[in-house]
């Protein structure tokens, strides 16, 4: 993975709260074998009505939404199910973090594997954040990981939390397997022992 | 110090491989299920960085999400399901994982069949990239959801970098009145703490309540803790547990079974532990739960109105409830009983043992569905479905016009072609309630077996408790 750089983009302002999985990456599109071409996918039914018509006023339709690396979302964004498909639709739409005030569990696992930023506000924050991005739709901030902070336009700042064995990862670059491969000796260690506990039961 | 400790402590404590200050915890997996639909990348991924599967031996792959219900001996017509179907059996046979696949007698939901072949069982750690793997904490395992990469970490390694979670302490008391099912608890219960309720928690069941349930009862309630946030539920093994889990194919047998024994009364929750949170519902009042909107905390008593989003003062809320409304197209502050439905499903992993399927039976006995209403049965394995037809319940579902179908997740994810049209109602035994979960457009109420069966019969939203 390569590590992760600060950046410079407009929001996209999607708050509807508990988006679940579902919305984002349709079930009946998680038959391929590939996480390639998965972007066109992203928020599919809301996107396109039965015939496959856009519907023009769906804020990811909009010329707008073409470019922008920052999504605003709502409370408890990607509940439900655990596919990590949501996350590389997401990615592969453009987005490299995303604003919230909560994120479910396995969403936030996902994105954080995949170098899209979850970032966790407080409601005043987010509220202001919204605030802004309705009044300068044009209006950017800066998404900095190794300072924990996003910079709004008048020069505020916003510091988030990050859990910093992701933050490691995410600025090193770190493959996880292989950070975790460098523990063979206590993996090994750990099943030697017990399957000697095991076979003192037999 | 305070030195008693939970049973999500100590599942947790006995699988730590590695930590360290301000480190995520190396934790080991017992066992990893596998289905077609979240692997393929791993597997992928593996071969591009040249890595094995370090224990094949613990891990056991089946197919249920994309597999047609429908006669098994035809091709499979879904060309993408089928190329899906056939990667899947080749990464098990190429990384030499034990498959259980459609021509398997143990295929089946990888939730039903693993707790029904004893995979599962207390103390375990149990992972699978799929988030209703909450269901097997119902044994005393930790068992919890897992993304694609994640999938990869445990295929390669065993293990899987993770933080430790809160434990919250969900307590049940009271008596349920009868007619009231498993699945109205945790429907109510969702209702009640909402669908991030206990988001970075692991919950605890505990109370008169949950100890009176039977194990698939349990596995219904710990299936849906994800539905209100919780990656895992947990439920102390008892002698309900061994009872369930003695004589099954991967069970200890003998001295082993003993010594388990003994190692897993070990495992509850000590007198004087604390949780992080603690929260507790009676049973005693509950009543049959139905769900009205687009998740699965949007839920009411059966003869309750649908709640008027005029009534809230939260905007935000609100505009939520009135966004579901409309999807739904439900008026507010009437009762959902009565409402028209065009489908019926039972089945998932929440609902599809034979105990699911008996009390649907014992309603539908003897009954025909309404002539508008489509209802179908999947069972959630082979063996489920062998044992309901020794029983003869597959003619009590035939005789009243229901379907009765093979093995699969089917109508819960409608990825295999049991799906909704556009605007159909179902009631639904399933778990998630999210817009177009069943099919684009498609509309669900969800519930337990014997609301659904009652609904079959009559073509609406019914209360059971009038059939009984």
């Amino acid at each position: 993975m390569n590590p992760f750089p600060s950046f410079e983009s407009r929001m996209l302002l999607f708050v509807r709260d508990n988006v679940d999985t579902d919305q984002i990456f349709p079930a009946r599109f998680l038959k391929t074998i590939s996480k390639a071409g998965l972007g066109h996918q992203l928020f599919r039914d809301w996107r396109y009505d039965h015939q496959g018509n856009p519907r023009p006023d769906f804020v990811f339709n909009r010329p707008e939404a073409q470019g922008t690396q920052v999504l605003l979302a709502g409370h408890n964004f990607g509940c439900g199910s655990s596919r990590e498909h949501a996350v590389w639709a997401l990615v592969q739409f453009g987005f490299r973090a995303v604003i919230s005030t909560s994120f479910a569990d396995i969403f936030q696992q996902n994105a954080l594997k995949n170098a899209l930023l979850p970032i966790v506000v407080s409601g005043e924050q987010h509220t202001r954040l919204c605030g802004l991005a309705a009044a300068e739709p044009t209006a950017t901030v800066r998404v900095d990981l190794a300072s924990q902070q996003v910079g709004l336009p008048n020069g505020e700042v916003l510091h988030f939390p990050v859990d910093s064995f992701a933050k490691y990862c995410l600025l090193e670059g770190v493959d996880e397997i292989g950070y975790i491969e460098r523990h063979e000796a206590q993996i090994a260690g750990f099943e030697s022992k017990r399957s000697e506990r095991t076979s003192r039961r037999s | 110090m305070n030195s008693a400790r939970t049973l999500f402590e100590k599942v947790w404590g006995e699988h730590a491989v590695a930590e360290g200050e301000g480190l995520p915890t190396l934790l080991y997996i017992d066992l990893h299920l596998i289905h077609e639909v979240t692997t393929p990348q791993a597997f992928e991924g593996l071969r591009r960085a040249g890595r094995k599967v370090r224990r094949p031996d613990l891990t056991f792959g089946t197919t249920d999400h994309s597999v047609p219900t429908t006669n098994r001996s035809l091709p499979i017509l879904d060309h993408q399901a089928a190329a899906q179907l056939e990667r899947f059996e080749a990464n098990c046979r190429n990384f030499e994982i034990p498959f259980y696949g459609l021509q398997s007698n143990q295929q089946g939901i990888v939730h039903v069949i693993g707790p029904e072949l004893g995979m599962t069982r207390p103390g375990m750690t149990i992972v699978c990239g799929d988030s209703h793997t909450s269901t097997h904490g119902a044994f005393g395992a930790l068992a919890f959801g897992i993304g694609s990469s994640e999938v990869e970490q445990v295929l390669a390694t065993q293990c899987l970098l993770q933080r430790k979670p809160r434990v919250c302490e969900i307590e049940i008391s009271g008596t349920r009145r009868p007619g009231v099912a498993a699945k109205d608890i945790i429907l109510a219960l969702i209702a009640r703490i909402g669908v991030d309720g206990c988001t970075g928690h692991v919950i605890e069941y505990t109370g008169s309540a949950i100890r009176a349930l039977d194990m698939e009862e349990r596995m219904t309630v710990c299936n849906m803790s994800i539905e209100a946030g919780a990656r895992a539920g947990m439920i102390a093994p008892d002698d309900t547990t061994f009872e369930y889990l003695g004589g099954r194919p991967f069970a200890p047998q003998g001295k082993d079974w003993e010594a388990a024994m003994a190692a897993w009364r070990q495992l509850p929750t000590e007198d004087g532990a604390s949780y992080h949170r603690r929260f507790s519902m009676d049973a005693g009042g509950l009543e049959p739960m139905i769900t009205f909107g687009t998740n699965p905390g949007m839920g009411i008593p059966i003869s309750a109105p649908v709640p008027d989003p005029a009534s809230l003062s939260d905007g935000r809320t609100r505009d939520s409830l009135d966004q579901a409304l409309r999807y739904m197209g439900l008026e507010p502050g009437r009762p959902l009983l009565g409402h028209p439905i065009n489908v019926v499903f039972i089945g998932s992993c929440t609902n599809s043992r034979l105990s699911d399927l008996r009390s649907a039976a014992a309603v539908l006995k003897g009954r025909k569905v309404h002539p508008g209403t489509r209802v179908i049965v999947v069972p959630g394995s082979q063996q489920v479905k062998r044992q309901a037809e020794a029983e003869g319940l597959d003619s009590v579902f035939r005789d009243a016009g229901a379907d009765w179908r093979e093995p699969g997740c089917s109508m819960c994810i409608a990825m295999n072609g049991d799906e909704l049209r556009p605007g159909e109602y179902c009631v639904t035994t399933s778990n998630r309630n999210f817009e177009g979960r069943q099919g684009p457009g498609g509309r669900s109420f969800l519930a337990s077996p014997l609301t659904a069966a009652a609904s079959a019969i009559t073509g609406v939203v019914t209360d059971a408790r009038t059939w009984l």
